[in-house]
């Protein structure tokens, strides 16, 4: 510590005295974080990077399907796993089309599994960008969704799907016959939450369709919207949906009229 | 060039390797193949890029502006040269500031992608550090060891007061000099209003030679500049196809109408050059509009469009789109040097936003690298965000700090008109060097600029 550059001048002082501080309880920007030469501050230093890091390793942690198979085994569903055609995290990072086809054999295999003609409504769950955000929230989003659901809704065995985009819900829905699809997937990690999850919403899901067609709930995690508050805005999402046969910008603006705090316009994850 | 191969096909496989030309199944296969095509490049000649435009003029309008800008007399003296010798030439004691300024509508966008695919990081700095772009309005950016800074207060809600203390707090290091200009949350004529005011209130009750610049579309500032609001600087997102700028809702004759309702303001004092316009290497793609032409050479066709209308201030926002295009630092780094090079070549007033997100394999030591790479090159400004950390457009950007020791380590001036400015208010010494961090010249700047009133 005799080491520490201790400011001898006066008119030098400590940063945690800076005059903006006041002025942070208006916005969340780095401000008047003070400086040594041009330098942070150490502590400002380390705490961007801790951030940074955070972010880091949710783009790279695992997607955990075990424990996402355990967690939704008292939903009654069947859970299968399904790939998308990246099959590694540079080739997802690389290539955002390949995330969004599904892997040859399990476009078969959930063919294949299709019963009848198929469901109301399947939920897929994929780590997308972050897997923090899925191991964290992905069943408790998905099992509150499913208690909030039409008690008569034919359900689809739940979907996880690695390395997924969110429009990789697309071919996934049109294979298993789905009516509409919910896609909850880890969003990009920004410095202040590496943990948030998005919920996607696709009525009629089949490759070709954009996020003009599709409604978002973003920004589901502890600090921001629960994943009860989620389901619930989901859930409702859903049932508009099958009242106007469509998703999307039109949904949206039906939806900003009836929902406080309602549905956001979807926004790709990346 | 071979008989059969487009220029085309050339260009895509002799450009450096990313992430965006593979995505676009354009790039060179192997390493030997890009190098075996930067050979074909460098014995291809200018006169050979000029004959054959990479998109038919009548089916696009940028393509038809680069060939309206060609100067053939200018031309005629260097059309032979091939592009290997074209390197060379920009590399020599013969090339000197005016040499390669008086060839600025002399040299297309294609001529000068070309010769950058066939040059290291090292020759992109050591030609454009020789090639300064100066432009003014309030301030003067761009002369030659000086280096600008934009703030970029960003908030989530614009709120008014977070904005402001944004802006105190980068004055405060000396950034501001290129502009102030905010990337409102909502795109509306009633936000940019608010938003324009709040800069114009500081600015006067500081007395601040800056100019300010509120980040909506294009059409957004031509409404407002009708209602009467203090537009300073027009902003919009620029691309190098018709179809890319379509898909920004924009096309030329509505560049050209909001350059001409700013020019009718005559805010400027020292100049008047009132345009602001952004790119980045991937726009074309990511609108599929980039014709099966490689990322940088779309980039480079981008600021033919911006030189069009004498912009104060251009920037590639390098880092922002993501791994898809530009996949790590080294990528981040190659194309920040290319765009900075390709802009100072075609005289456009280059400054890069030295920046990445969370999942592009990058840190702050990549952006500490290009960043200084960039000042050695002469960038004309840079960024400066709080920490770093953009809160509304969720990305990591250049700092005031990172402005503050960038200017340090190279000594690099501010604008002169803004130096004159930081000297009066007691934060520049007399050489125009930031004084030590002083509690009391802060407080003093902040009481000036009431932010209560905001």
């Amino acid at each position: 510590m005799a080491d520490k550059p201790v400011p001898t001048d006066k008119k030098r002082v400590a940063p945690s005295g800076h005059p903006l501080a006041p002025l942070k309880r208006y916005t969340d920007a780095r401000i008047g974080l003070g400086r040594f030469g041009a330098g942070l501050p150490t502590s400002a230093h380390l705490d961007f990077a801790e951030a940074h890091a955070r972010a880091r390793d949710a783009v790279h942690a695992e997607f955990d399907e075990a424990a996402l198979e355990t967690a939704l085994a008292d939903t009654g569903l069947p859970v299968v796993r399904v790939k998308s055609q990246a099959e590694d995290r540079a080739t997802y990072l690389r290539r955002p089309d390949l995330g969004r086809k599904l892997s040859g054999d399990s476009a078969k295999f959930l063919t294949e599994m299709k019963e009848g003609d198929g469901y109301d409504i399947v939920i897929i769950i994929s780590e997308g960008l972050s897997a923090h955000a899925v191991n964290t929230y992905g069943a408790e989003t998905a099992k509150a969704l499913i208690g909030d659901l039409p008690k008569d809704a034919n359900i689809a065995p739940i979907v996880l799907a690695s390395q997924g985009r969110v429009a990789l819900s697309d071919p996934i829905g049109q294979a298993l016959g789905a009516k509409l699809a919910v896609i909850l997937i880890g969003e990009r990690p920004g410095l202040s939450a590496a943990d948030s999850l998005g919920a996607y919403l696709t009525y009629d899901p089949k490759p070709g369709r954009n996020d003009a067609d599709r409604n978002c709930i973003s920004n589901i995690r502890k600090g921001g919207i629960s994943p009860e508050e989620a389901a619930k805005k989901i859930a409702w999402l859903t049932a508009r949906a099958f009242e106007l046969g469509l998703s999307g910008t039109k949904l949206k603006d039906d939806a900003e009229d009836q929902l406080e705090g309602g549905s956001q316009e979807a926004l790709p994850e990346e | 060039m071979g008989q059969s191969e487009p220029l085309k096909t050339l260009l895509a496989k002799a450009s450096p390797a990313r992430s965006g030309d593979f995505l676009a199944e354009i790039a060179a296969e192997s390493q030997e193949e890009r190098v075996k095509a930067q050979r074909r490049l460098a014995d291809t000649t200018l006169q050979d890029i000029l004959d054959e435009p990479l998109i038919d003029p009548d089916e696009d309008e940028v393509s038809a502006l680069i060939y309206a800008q060609h100067d053939g007399d200018a031309f005629a003296a260097i059309s032979n040269w091939s592009v290997g010798e074209f390197r060379e030439w920009l590399l020599s004691e013969n090339a000197t500031t005016d040499a390669i300024s008086d060839l600025k509508w002399a040299l297309t966008p294609e001529m000068v992608a070309a010769v950058s695919k066939i040059m290291r990081n090292q020759d992109l700095i050591a030609v454009a550090r020789k090639r300064p772009v100066v432009s003014k309005f309030r301030t003067t950016v761009g002369l030659p060891g000086h280096l600008s800074v934009r703030i970029q207060p960003n908030h989530p809600t614009d709120d008014p007061k977070g904005v402001a203390a944004s802006i105190v707090d980068g004055l405060q290091f000396g950034c501001g000099d290129a502009v102030i200009g905010i990337n409102p949350a909502t795109d509306s004529p009633a936000a940019m209003r608010r938003l324009l005011e709040l800069i114009e209130e500081l600015r006067l009750r500081l007395e601040c030679p800056v100019q300010s610049c509120v980040l909506a579309h294009v059409t957004t500032a031509i409404d407002c500049m009708k209602r009467g609001a203090p537009v300073d600087l027009v902003f919009q997102s620029i691309a190098g196809s018709q179809k890319a700028n379509s898909s920004f809702g924009i096309n030329l004759a509505m560049l050209k109408e909001a350059r001409e309702a700013a020019l009718s303001l005559d805010r400027g004092t020292v100049g008047n050059n009132v345009m602001y316009f952004e790119t980045g290497q991937g726009a074309a793609l990511s609108a599929d509009a980039h014709h099966g032409i490689d990322q940088q050479t779309m980039e480079a066709r981008a600021y033919a469009v911006a030189r069009e209308y004498e912009p104060l201030l251009v920037n590639t926002v390098v880092g922002f789109i993501g791994p898809e295009y530009l996949y790590d630092g080294k990528e981040i780094i190659r194309a920040g040097l290319e765009d900075h090079f390709c802009g100072k070549l075609l005289g456009v007033p280059m400054g890069v936003d030295v920046c990445y997100t969370n999942h592009a394999e990058a840190d702050q030591d990549d952006m500490d690298n290009l960043l200084t790479l960039l000042g050695v090159a002469g960038v004309n400004f840079i960024m400066g965000v709080p920490g770093s950390d953009d809160i509304m457009l969720n990305y990591q950007s250049t700092s005031y700090h990172d402005a503050a020791y960038i200017r340090e380590v190279l000594n690099l001036k501010a604008a002169p008109e803004f130096e004159d400015w930081m000297r009066r208010v007691g934060l520049f010494d007399e050489t125009g060097h930031l004084l030590p961090q002083s509690h009391e010249d802060s407080a003093r700047l902040l009481g000036k600029a009431d932010l209560e009133a905001a």
